[in-house]
């Protein structure tokens, strides 16, 4: 990054802390990242701040967690025994070790936004889990990171190699008495990893199921020890955080849910792409400013306002700010952020499908009713969507969506294939119907007839193939 | 490639097993591979924790895990055969069966699907003749989805080894295929 480039990006650095280092083509090796005002938040914390007082300020900041859920990443923390009250007069050392990890694992369909800060700014990772695994006195750490991911992984490792050879891993950490190793871990695949305690398993060598809470990883994770697993994206605030205080942080949005948000789009618009914006803009302003609006010539008939595991929302909710509590009441969840978009000229019970279709082949396979439910509502799905359903099979929908729901199975897997059905089958139920009283699909009817014969011939051929390929 | 309830591969497996009493490990591993997979063990501080990483240090070496691979790295790691499968087949970068020299992942996920897939996926199979699971005549290419890629700004998207493509089109899918069969090596 030239002096040029540098300045505008450090502009941004109060207005759009995670990205405005980003660079996609040559992210900034460890002396770039430095000069751009890097390692200051972990300078911070390590010579200025106590772990309790680190602690104080994120749990103040109201960061959030960003993998999906939303949980504040303080009270997260502040579950691990090194930071409960009670220990105040003990020393950490006769204290367990603990773990931080990472959690890498982006793989919720629709959803690409770490790849972009792994990619892009790496060490902007490595500096904020130096001051997560500080405040919960971990010596270990782990990047638990999708296999597929081999770019990020390549630069990853380079960064922690950096890391290490600047001190800023390793002994004695920039002259102080803080210790940390820290590992890039793989994985060979499987959406469960990225539930924590599937990963924790995954990290032990073992087939990722997703264990029983409690215990929580906070007080029993990796090896029965007590383990913090956060998202990229919560982890990158950090940094900031720590350089520009609570407040600033809080002042990042005009709504409840404090600091900035990577917003994603992607499916059926004009622009797809990622955009870091206060939290809580409206989805109208991310899909039409942002993301151009739709394709010409095609509406808006509906979206996932967080990856496929939640529900839809349609143009009536365009004005609901993209903020965990507002999305929240608009009957959603933001989830990761990134709307997957659907036009009119598409099939909702085909996306329905295709959704479930990752579900049951996703689903570890541990509990009933999701390794049963799942590959159950794919069988009905595809009857109905080749025109071969009847009202029975709505019936039968409805019930699998409660069998499916939470209390039921042994993690959020089901429930979260539950979502974008159950809120489909609302939205576009005269989609559900027609598809039974026609008997056919008329979205793949309508694209039919808008070609040729032969290509129609050419699309029946398919069409075959494709359900006998479906997984 | 799961293998979970396929009896003749636990079999197969058993049959293994009974021949590894007088083969150690040590002589069926390279020493780099063994090399590769201690360095795991060093920092999971435990052996079985290095299951995952074991397989993909031999894959890395032998294209797949045949079922002596996978008795060498369970004795290896001093773990039995039976629960190194069992993580073999939960996850699917491990090849339990042979590929070929560019494994295909296609993504199959939503922002796909909404964009285009069907039509790559009918583009790939009319070029090379094979379904999902299966590796052409010549052991070139072998075809696989795989849950999203994280290129959905720019789907259609895939993986071919350690290679990300997207924005695909029928034709530039066929043109990429191409491309790599005239590679003399793997990327």
């Amino acid at each position: 990054m030239d002096n040029k480039h540098l300045e505008a990006a450090l502009e941004q650095a109060l207005t759009k802390p995670l990205t405005h280092l980003v660079n996609l083509e040559h992210p900034l090796d460890f002396n770039a990242y430095v000069h751009a005002g890097g390692y200051m938040g972990a300078t911070k914390a390590l010579k200025e701040f106590t772990p309790k007082e680190v602690l104080t300020i994120v749990s103040n900041s109201g960061l959030k967690g960003r993998g999906g859920a939303g949980f504040p990443t303080g009270m997260k923390w502040s579950c691990v025994p090194s930071l409960q009250e009670n220990t105040a007069g003990h020393s950490i050392n006769k204290l367990e070790n603990s773990y931080l990890i990472c959690n890498a694992d982006e793989m919720e369909p629709g959803t690409f936004k770490d790849r972009h800060l792994l990619e892009g700014v790496p060490h902007q990772l490595i500096e904020a889990m130096i001051i997560a695994s500080y405040t919960i006195s971990a010596n270990k750490a782990f990047i638990f990171l999708r296999g597929e991911y081999h770019l990020a992984a390549k630069r990853l490792q380079k960064a922690i190699d950096e890391a290490y050879e600047n001190n800023w891993l390793g002994a004695k950490i920039q002259g102080s008495d803080y210790q940390l190793d820290l590992y890039l871990h793989t994985s060979a695949g499987r959406y469960i990893c990225g539930e924590e305690t599937a990963l924790i398993n995954a990290l032990e060598g073992k087939r990722a199921n997703p264990r029983a809470k409690p215990p929580f990883p906070q007080v029993s994770g990796l090896f029965g020890k007590p383990t913090v697993v956060n998202n990229v994206e919560t982890l990158s605030n950090l940094p900031h955080i720590l350089k520009h205080g609570s407040e600033w942080f809080k002042d990042l949005s005009p709504h409840s849910d404090p600091g900035t948000k990577m917003y994603a789009a992607c499916g059926q618009v004009k622009k797809p792409g990622l955009w870091e914006l206060p939290m809580g803009v409206t989805i109208r302003e991310l899909l039409f400013e942002h993301a151009g609006g739709m394709p010409d010539g095609v509406q808006l008939k509906g979206l996932l306002p967080g990856g496929a595991s939640t529900d839809f929302l349609t143009e009536q909710h365009l004005d609901t700010p993209m903020d965990f509590d507002s999305i929240g009441k608009a009957g959603s969840r933001l989830g990761t952020g990134g709307l997957i978009v659907l036009g009119d000229k598409h099939c909702p019970v085909a996306m329905v499908l295709n959704l479930l279709q990752f579900f049951a082949q996703e689903s570890c396979g541990w509990c009933t009713p999701c390794r049963d439910g799942t590959a159950w509502a794919v069988e009905i799905l595809t009857r109905i969507e080749q025109g071969k359903g009847t009202n029975a099979d709505l019936k039968q929908l409805e019930e699998l969506c409660d069998f499916m729901w939470l209390g039921k199975t042994h993690c959020a897997l089901a429930p979260g294939a539950v979502e974008p059905l159950k809120s489909a089958m609302r939205y576009f139920k005269a989609d559900f119907e027609q598809h039974i009283e026609q008997g056919c699909c008329s979205y793949q009817k309508a694209k039919g007839e808008l070609t040729t014969s032969e290509e129609q011939l050419a699309k029946e051929q398919r069409k075959g193939e494709h359900h006998d390929c479906a997984k | 490639m799961k293998t979970d309830n396929d009896l003749s591969s636990n079999q197969r497996i058993a049959s293994v097993m009974l021949d590894d009493e007088e083969t150690c490990f040590r002589q069926y591993l390279s020493s780099a591979e063994i090399a590769a997979i201690e360095h795991e063990v060093a920092i999971m501080e435990s052996r079985e924790a290095a299951g995952i990483e074991a397989l993909k240090v031999v894959q890395q070496h032998r294209g797949w895990i045949s079922d002596e691979s996978l008795v060498a790295i369970a004795q290896c790691l001093n773990i039995s055969s039976a629960q190194l499968e069992g993580v073999a087949t939960f996850y699917n970068l491990i090849y339990r069966q042979p590929v070929g020299r560019f494994v295909i992942h296609l993504c199959d996920s939503i922002s796909c699907h909404l964009t285009g897939y069907d039509e790559i996926l009918q583009a790939i199979k009319g070029h090379l003749g094979i379904d999902y699971g299966q590796t052409t005549g010549d052991g070139e290419f072998t075809l696989l989805s795989n849950a999203c890629l994280g290129n959905c700004d720019k789907s259609p998207a895939m993986m071919i080894n350690a290679q990300h493509y997207h924005s695909l089109t029928p034709e530039s899918v066929i043109a990429i295929l191409n491309g790599l069969s005239q590679k003399v090596e793997p990327q």
